[in-house]
């Protein structure tokens, strides 16, 4: 591996002096994590922050508590499968099972524009309260704050949840080893193709819904009965690719993907082909990634595959030694292909 | 998905590659041009070089509109949105192109550019109509497979009296800028050019038809094989180029029967002529000025150009000095041959035609190429043996 | 260049534009640039406008040449006899 090609994942430091934030830095990929390193880590500095997980897991006294923060800026604010208030209950949720965790309680802030209709909003806060109840967990605090209009695009949503580890097992990208198996719990890419068809300007029509749901009941069937499973997260923006390409840096280790292993619907592949883009780095906001040793990865997806939300589950890889860190990808051909992890936003391309 | 997947059937690509294995002759050399961008993107995503054996490269060509949009150009539609207050309307692989500076679409946009991407001219023209005390202008770009629908957008346009609306006329030809490689300075200096054949655009045929390419057969003796735009497309033309060398042809095949006639689509050509007019040259990043490539929108919808519309100051950009991009382009260097190269030139931060689009060399290379532990062969055999295992 | 698709035309709405299927997607395009269009036609798309008509016989041609060639090749092998 000649130096020309070897792997350093952020080439120039932010500039922090004459630079500005784009769009790029939300997108879910490289450069969203270059800032959250080079100032969000930076500046608050302490080591569970630098674990760089999805959700933080704090000791209180003999308690590990698991706490997790999403905020949602979605557009459209309802799509098929749901809305911005049932997203950001599944999201925050989701967030915090993925450490294995029980989901207990949510707070919402709620930022809304003058002038967004009270009957939307009504339709939003009902969401909420379904998606909340379905999970098990109550929304015990909140905010209200309404900006003039023109900001917020509507409404703007953070919630916070946390939850409580019965295990004792922290789980994390860090205790990700070579040899362990990647399983995905269903098919890649139907929710940012849901959202993509509603975008002005990239009209098409399709009958696919988000996936957006609330993982708590699968992810407490697989720790119950696999707790050796050593990592989750959810692969919202950016993608499967976003997500493997950040647990691959955390761990310090290399991912090998096989493509026909992959599960992705029919329609999804259809969009994509429409607009050039790759699935892998579609947005999901109702699947999971699992890590588990290569002994459990049968049982594991046995216990997926027999709950209602893993139906679609799949080993789609595993993870070895590799200094670069690379996810490569074995493509239909049998040729190796890098998933790279790209700077900001995935385009839709003519060419 | 039909016309889609019996073109990717992995088992039938094996047996090509055999073929193509059977085919050359062990002690020969096998140069192929790829002229499309969309080719090489194929080639990479499917590992199509990983399937060829080692005496046949592929050298990936400079068909690729957004790789070849030189900076001044970027620096024009970004002045348009600056200075002159337009809503500038691109297609997405547009948006990462860097002008002077270094500065996008992208980075324009961060800073306040009203810029927005468009799957298609139509949705350029819809935003016009929609606002209609604002100019919109539609950064046209693309070969002879894009320009038939900003012909058509422009033609929609006047009928339609959309008087804020225009275009910024970036449109390119083929077969001047294949005439460009074999007439390289290598070519000229050697007498010798380093390819022994091309795979034809398939998208591209589709509209001019396979006849233009007849000229390049026969006055440069090298034979084209228009392919579709599939794996299996590919491997098929390349095993069909192979054959020609072998047997010392330089003719034109056509592998994209399907989709490729010999005239193309009359009513696109026509549609084109009766909109845009030859510019007497074009820069091509990478390639320099080339005479007779570009497009420009004729007088009499002047009022549709926004160069004629808007007074657009000249840029002086000028691409990195040590950017390897123009002997890349024409085949005669690799991406690895360039000191930038997975430096300081990146996907993420292009600093050449190359690596701007994903399917400029260098950028396809980077992602897909630049790590490789098994030697070709290994990897055949790893693969054959698994679709064997089922 | 030129990222085009096959489609499958599922209703022409007049002689400019029609819905076309991939996959089960829709989308609304142009067909100003093709004559004598039906449903079940397969057209090329990009970014927004038909190219051409894909031809079946010739689709089903191709197909048949790359299976085909085996029996060709190995023949042309027993023939250079190396």
């Amino acid at each position: 591996m000649d130096k020309k090609t070897a792997h350093r994942a952020f080439r120039q430091a932010v500039d922090f002096k004459n630079g500005s934030v784009e769009m790029a830095h939300g997108a879910g990929g490289k450069a969203m994590t270059q800032l959250i390193e080079q100032l969000f880590i930076s500046r608050f500095d302490n080591p569970i922050l630098k674990q760089q997980n999805d959700q933080a897991c704090v000791d209180i006294g003999t308690t590990k508590i698991v706490m997790a923060t999403d905020s949602h800026v979605i557009t459209p604010l309802f799509f098929p499968g749901g809305n911005i208030g049932s997203l950001a209950v599944h999201g925050t949720i989701n967030d915090v099972v993925m450490s294995g965790a029980t989901p207990l309680y949510l707070s919402c802030a709620f930022i809304i524009e003058e002038g967004y209709p009270l009957s939307e909003l009504i339709k939003i806060v009902d969401a909420m309260a379904l998606a909340a109840k379905q999970a098990g967990v109550k929304i015990v605090t909140g905010d209200t704050k309404v900006v003039e209009k023109g900001n917020a695009d509507g409404v703007y949503i953070t919630t916070t949840g946390i939850g409580v580890v019965t295990d004792g097992i922290e789980r994390g990208a860090d205790k990700v080893k070579a040899g362990d198996k990647i399983i995905i719990s269903g098919t890649l890419g139907d929710h940012g193709v849901a959202i993509m068809s509603l975008r002005e300007n990239l009209t098409f029509t399709t009958t696919l819904e988000s996936d957006s749901q609330s993982l708590d009941s699968l992810v407490n069937a697989m720790v119950t009965q696999i707790p050796e499973i050593n990592c989750m997260r959810d692969p919202t923006r950016g993608g499967l690719a976003a997500a493997l390409n950040e647990i691959a840096r955390q761990a310090r280790l290399g991912m090998q993907l096989y493509e026909t292993a992959i599960p992705i619907k029919e329609q999804v592949r259809a969009a994509c082909e429409f607009l050039g883009l790759d699935p892998l780095y579609v947005a999901n906001e109702g699947k999971l990634i699992a890590f588990c040793p290569a002994d459990k990865a049968e049982q594991l997806l046995a216990v997926m595959r027999a709950h209602p939300q893993g139906k679609d589950a799949a080993i789609i890889g595993q993870v070895f030694a590799d200094p670069n860190h690379f996810v490569q990808l074995q493509s239909s051909f049998g040729g190796m292909r890098m998933v790279d992890w790209i700077g900001g936003e995935q385009l839709p391309r003519i060419c | 998905m039909k016309y889609i997947d019996e073109y990717r059937d992995g088992k039938v690509a094996l047996d090509i590659a055999e073929k193509i294995r059977d085919t050359v002759k062990p002690e020969k050399n096998y140069h192929f041009m790829e002229f499309c961008g969309g080719h090489t993107h194929a080639i990479f995503r499917y590992g199509i070089t990983d399937l060829l054996p080692a005496n046949v490269q592929m050298i990936h060509g400079p068909g690729c509109p957004v790789c070849i949009l030189p900076i001044s150009r970027i620096d024009a539609a970004i002045a348009l949105a600056n200075e002159h207050q337009v809503i500038l309307c691109s297609y997405g692989d547009t948006m990462r192109v860097p002008g002077s500076q270094r500065r996008s679409l992208l980075n324009a946009k961060a800073q306040g550019a009203d810029i927005r991407m468009v799957y298609s001219c139509v949705d350029a023209l819809t935003i016009a109509i929609k606002n209609p005390s604002r100019q919109v202008v539609f950064f046209a770009i693309g070969f002879e497979t894009t320009t038939p629908a900003t012909a058509l957008i422009i033609l929609q346009a006047k009928r339609q009296q959309v008087s804020n609306f225009s275009v910024f006329c970036n449109h390119v030809l083929t077969p001047p800028a294949i005439t460009a490689i074999l007439e390289s300075p290598e070519a000229r200096e050697m007498g010798v050019l380093p390819i022994d054949g091309f795979i034809g655009p398939a998208h591209v045929s589709v509209v001019i038809g396979s006849r233009p390419f007849d000229h390049f057969a026969q006055t440069y003796q090298k034979p084209v094989v228009i392919a579709g735009f599939e794996p299996l497309d590919l491997l098929q033309a390349i095993l069909m180029l192979i054959r020609q060398v072998n047997q010392g042809k330089a003719c034109v095949e056509n592998e994209f029967i399907r989709a490729v006639t010999a005239q193309g689509n009359l009513k696109a050509q026509r549609l084109m002529a009766d909109v845009f007019e030859l510019r007497a040259e074009f820069e091509w990043r990478g390639l320099g000025l080339v005479p007779d490539s570009g497009l420009k929108i004729k007088s009499q919808f002047s009022d549709f150009d926004a160069e004629k519309k808007f007074t657009l100051s000249p840029s002086t950009g000028r691409d990195h000095k040590a950017c390897e991009c123009p002997k890349i382009l024409r085949g005669v260097k690799k991406p690895t041959d360039c000191k930038l190269f997975a430096a300081q030139c990146t996907p993420d931060n292009p600093l050449g035609a190359c690596m701007v689009s994903s399917e400029g060399a260098c950028a396809a290379y980077y992602s897909y190429g630049r790590y490789q532990k098994q030697s070709n062969d290994e990897r055949l055999n790893a693969f054959k043996e698994q679709v064997k295992n089922g | 260049m030129c990222l085009a698709i096959p489609v499958k035309v599922e209703k022409v709405l007049d002689e400019d534009l029609a819905i076309v299927d991939l996959g089960g997607v829709k989308k609304q395009i142009s067909i100003a640039l093709i004559d004598d269009l039906k449903e079940g036609d397969y057209l090329i798309l990009h970014v927004g406008y038909a190219l051409c008509k894909i031809d079946p016989i010739e689709a089903q041609k191709t197909l048949a040449l790359f299976n085909e060639m085996r029996v060709q090749s190995e023949a042309m092998q027993l023939g250079q006899g190396e």
